[in-house]
């Protein structure tokens, strides 16, 4: 038996000089056959036996004291189990990151459509029709409301705090003053993004069972299945072992399910408590998910920075607004994540950002793919193509001359360590649309042509993977994976499939490391009491943070076997199930697990916001071509090109299907999405009314990877992707549409035709006074 | 209640097979499948007719279940994503969704396979693959490997 530990190095170069067997290949979707086929069962298709229909009872006011609820006469209240803020057993918060939204309002509502009291029946027409004779009095008077970020900020009413800031970050790096000085250019502008709605075509739904004196079950569609334990383990007051979440098949999530489930969760619990055990069903219609769930932050920046003459980027200082809503739900990472990506992927000498995040009377806005990074990213990206065209420089051309090299720092002072050619990434994505003819030609046809506009721009990015700054360190995520007598390798980890295809990355991540056909390792379920807490699926996380961990307890498990059974040091698939099988048979199961620790070379300084913000980040260019009809000003996406770099890539296709997916849901937001919020609700809850891009809409998307030499921490070096289409479409396709207005710039997406009508007429109407 | 007054007999085909169900008239022929017979393989999106998650094939053409009274099912020929193909084989739609990536969630797939496979049995129903399947919407592809997808099952790879 050969006991040899190979070192880390030698690994990969033996790894690297064999080729990649399973990672970098296009295996199929692990759970794609039972979704193909309708098999898959997400949370709507299951009935328990004797389930009763829980819903909402909310608030009326989006601020006040309550009153009263009044049951009107006419239906069997006696029929109903009725929860209200009384009946919660522990506290009545649910935790989040700062412990400060109830589930049910006690004493002030503070947005409309608040939760202030349950009904359940087993009969769901009766519980639907009940619904809406339950009326909710309430004291408004002292209560004034406001919804948006310029009412926040004027202080005329204080809600939170001194001043209504939920939370603030800054960055400052060089001379500022010294770097304004000395340049030929400054250019200001002010940028403002809408909410945007998730629209996951599952809608949001748990079933709850909390059968006194025995453990809270919970199942349903959700991203973080530990953030449920923690949120009713303090809602019971019982210990978090005591709470067991099983994850069912998710259809869609994008940052809806990270947060919002522990509170429905939450409510069916209670319900089901109150009803003496029996499962409570609580599945929203989509008018509720409308209505009630989170949604991306609407922003309203300011950028300034300094170029000198030749586009050297001197200085940057921008103030960076998110309207928060009413609670603080996961707030201030966004804001976080938005000012860490604000600063683009280039050299500034010198900068001054600022972050705050408003606390207003809206429906609480949380996490949602990019998260905050487009909507800081959209600021800077649209004023570098405005000051482009100042300088009489090709917004190209701007970018090249100041991106990030290896070795450079960003303005927090973290190093850029990999191999990074940003050069070779945007001239690659401008040769693939035939940027410099396109752009020739399109000045042509815009000559020519008064009711059809052409124009062409684009956008450079990254996007860092994993939580930010100390984060992943405090999670602290444990992953494990198993021989066992049923299964050749299993892997257990928290974290879920909700169409990213991770599972089926986690699979080849352990099959290379295992040489273990994929066939052989089954993925467990994503129930509590079975997986480890390998932390949320959010993040762009799981693939980089917790792959990484699927490697090393591979690893760990290979040595094992090396070590105690057998197992040759070059080992075939027949060498390490022979080994397994001795393994097994002289002591049983073989388990490792493995803790996340950041890299010694990756720390963050929390306290002075500085050090290495992630430990990894893709990077990417998106070209963007549209035609912009002069006559109903509707846009038309003809070309768009996007060049990614994501170190290896786990399955090449499942990747290329991220980045479509997120660039068309970009598309949407940039060009249709348009939540109306009236009184800080969505007004326009209605599917119909809330248009999302269809088959008909969207462009033929032409994506390539590439991949810089680097040195990185993910597994085989493959970095997260979940979030990085996100970050570009809106920026590129709003400079787009400036170009084929002949430079002038329209700052608010979504560019609805609405839109981009009345930035004109008021455009027009400032150039005739 | 009143509404069980109103309870109707209604006969139809379903994936091939006949069945007979007494209940209201003006139940979604959607709940009637999903929750009366078990068909869970049908999804619900949206209940008003937009989302597409619903789509089966209504007398050999798609229909939105979520729009469909029960009352209208009677002497129907209904196919759920439960009736294409057979218990274990995947059919060429199904298999060139698999293998090409026009899943994701899959809660969106099984009335966009129902789309898709009238649209490639029966090309003259539409302009373009586009038009077959702007009645049913996807949050998660892009719709660009549904696309490739349907390509393959064409060109019969
Ligand atoms: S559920 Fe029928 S179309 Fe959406
Ligand atoms: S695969 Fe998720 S909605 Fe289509």
């Amino acid at each position: 038996m050969s006991n040899s530990v190979v070192a880390p190095e030698q690994k990969e170069k033996q790894r690297a000089e064999a080729g990649l067997k399973y990672v970098g290949k296009n295996l199929e979707r692990q759970e794609g056959i039972p979704k193909v086929k309708g098999q898959a069962i997400y949370i709507d298709d299951i009935q328990p036996e004797g389930c009763l229909y829980g819903r909402t009872v909310r608030s009326p006011e989006p601020r006040g004291e309550i009153v009263d609820i009044v049951f009107e006469p006419g239906i069997p209240w006696d029929e109903f189990v009725i929860v209200k803020p009384e009946d919660i057993p522990g506290e009545n918060i649910c935790a989040m990151i700062k412990n400060e939204i109830p589930f049910l309002a006690d004493d002030e509502v503070k947005y409309k459509g608040e939760p202030l009291a349950l009904i359940a029946h087993e009969d769901q027409q009766m519980v639907d029709r009940a619904i809406n004779h339950i009326t909710v009095k309430m004291k408004t008077d002292g209560y004034p409301a406001f919804f948006t970020i310029d009412e926040a900020r004027s202080k005329q009413q204080v809600q939170y705090g001194e001043d209504n800031v939920l939370c603030s970050y800054q960055i400052e790096d060089g001379d500022l003053q010294a770097e304004f000085d000395k340049a030929d250019l400054i250019v200001e502008n002010h940028y403002k993004t809408k909410a945007q709605e998730h629209l996951y075509i599952e809608p949001q739904g748990i079933i709850a069972e909390v059968v006194p004196g025995e453990q809270v079950t919970v199942r349903g569609s959700l991203q973080c299945p530990y953030y449920i334990t923690g949120a009713l383990a303090n809602l019971f007051a019982i210990d978090e072992t005591s709470v067991r979440v099983i994850q069912t098949t998710t259809g869609g999530a994008f940052g809806g399910k990270e947060d919002y489930p522990s509170i429905l969760a939450g409510h069916a619990a209670l319900l089901s408590l109150k009803s003496g055990g029996r499962p409570v069903k609580m599945v929203y219609g989509r008018e509720e998910d409308l209505l009630a769930t989170t949604k991306r932050h609407p922003s309203d920046t300011t950028v300034r920075a300094a170029f000198d003459k030749q586009g050297k980027m001197l200085a940057l200082e921008m103030d960076f607004a998110l309207n928060g809503g009413a609670y603080p739900t996961l707030t201030s990472t966004v804001l976080s994540r938005g000012l860490l990506h604000s600063f683009g992927p280039y050299n500034w000498p010198a900068v001054n950002l600022q972050a705050r995040a408003y606390m207003t009377n809206s429906t609480p806005f949380s996490a949602f793919r990019g998260f905050g990074a487009p909507q800081s990213i959209y600021a800077l990206e649209l004023l570098l193509n405005e000051a482009a065209e100042q300088l009489q420089l090709d917004p190209a051309e701007l970018r090249r001359r100041n991106f990030l090299q290896p070795g450079d720092s960003m303005p927090t002072g973290q190093v850029i360590k990999e191999q990074i050619d940003l050069e070779q990434l945007m001239d690659r994505a401008l040769e693939k649309i035939d940027y410099r003819r396109k752009k020739q030609e399109f000045a042509v046809f815009n000559r020519e042509n008064d009711y059809k506009k052409r124009g062409i721009s684009l956008a450079t990015f990254f996007h860092g993977s994993g939580f930010t700054g100390d984060g992943e360190e405090k999670l602290a995520s444990r992953a494990g994976v198993k021989i066992s007598s049923e299964n050749p390798l299993e892997i257990l980890v928290a974290n879920v499939e909700f169409g990213q295809g991770i599972h089926t990355g986690f699979v080849q991540i352990a099959a290379e490391t295992c040489n273990l056909p994929p066939e052989l390792i089954e993925v467990i379920e994503q129930d509590t009491d079975k997986v480890p807490n390998s932390g949320p699926t959010v993040a762009s996380r799981s693939t980089m943070v917790v792959g990484r961990l699927v490697q090393d307890a591979c690893e760990e498990l290979v040595e094992e076997l090396k070590n105690t059974a057998g197992l040759p040091d070059d080992f075939t698939t027949e060498d390490f199930l022979a080994a397994s099988k001795n393994y097994l048979n002289s002591y049983g199961e073989l388990y490792k697990e493995v803790q996340h620790h950041d890299p010694p070379e990756e720390q963050w300084d929390e306290e002075n916001y500085r050090g290495s913000a992630y430990s990894g980040y893709a990077w990417s260019c998106d070209v963007v071509a549209v035609e912009l009809d002069m006559i109903d000003y509707r846009v038309k996406i003809t070309d768009f090109v996007s060049t990614v770099e994501a170190g290896q890539l786990i399955n090449p296709d499942m990747a290329a299907g991220q980045i479509e997916g997120g660039i068309v849901q970009a598309i949407g937001y940039t060009l249709f999405e348009n939540v109306v919020l009236e009184e800080g609700v969505m007004k326009n809850n209605h599917y119909a009314d809330y248009i999302i891009p269809t088959a008909a809409d969207v462009p033929s998307i032409d994506v390539e990877f590439i991949e810089f030499p680097l040195k990185n921490y993910g597994p085989y070096k493959a970095k997260g992707i979940g979030e990085l289409p996100f970050d570009g479409p809106a920026p590129a396709i709003a400079g787009a549409v400036a170009l084929a207005l002949d430079k002038q710039f329209i700052t608010l997406i979504p560019l609805l035709p609405e839109t981009i009508h009345d930035t004109l007429s008021k455009l027009e109407e400032t150039t005739d006074a | 209640m009143p509404e069980k007054l109103l309870q109707q007999e209604i006969k139809f085909e379903l994936n091939g097979k006949p069945y007979s169900v007494v209940t209201h008239p003006l139940t979604r022929l959607l709940d009637l499948l999903r929750e009366d017979l078990g068909f869970t393989g049908t999804k619900e999106g949206c209940g008003e007719g937009e989302c597409g998650a619903c789509t089966i094939h209504f007398n050999g053409r798609p229909a939105l279940a979520c729009l469909i009274p029960a009352a209208q099912a009677d002497g129907a020929k209904i196919t759920t994503i439960e009736g294409i193909g057979d218990e274990d084989e995947l059919t060429d739609v199904q298999e060139a969704f698999q293998r090409y990536g026009g899943a994701q969630c899959g809660i969106c797939t099984p009335g966009m396979i129902m789309s898709a496979t009238y649209y490639l049995e029966n090309p003259d129903s539409a302009e373009t693959m586009q038009e077959a399947l702007a009645g049913n919407q996807c949050r998660c592809t892009g719709y660009k490997r549904i696309f490739d997808a349907m390509e393959k099952v064409l060109k019969n790879d």
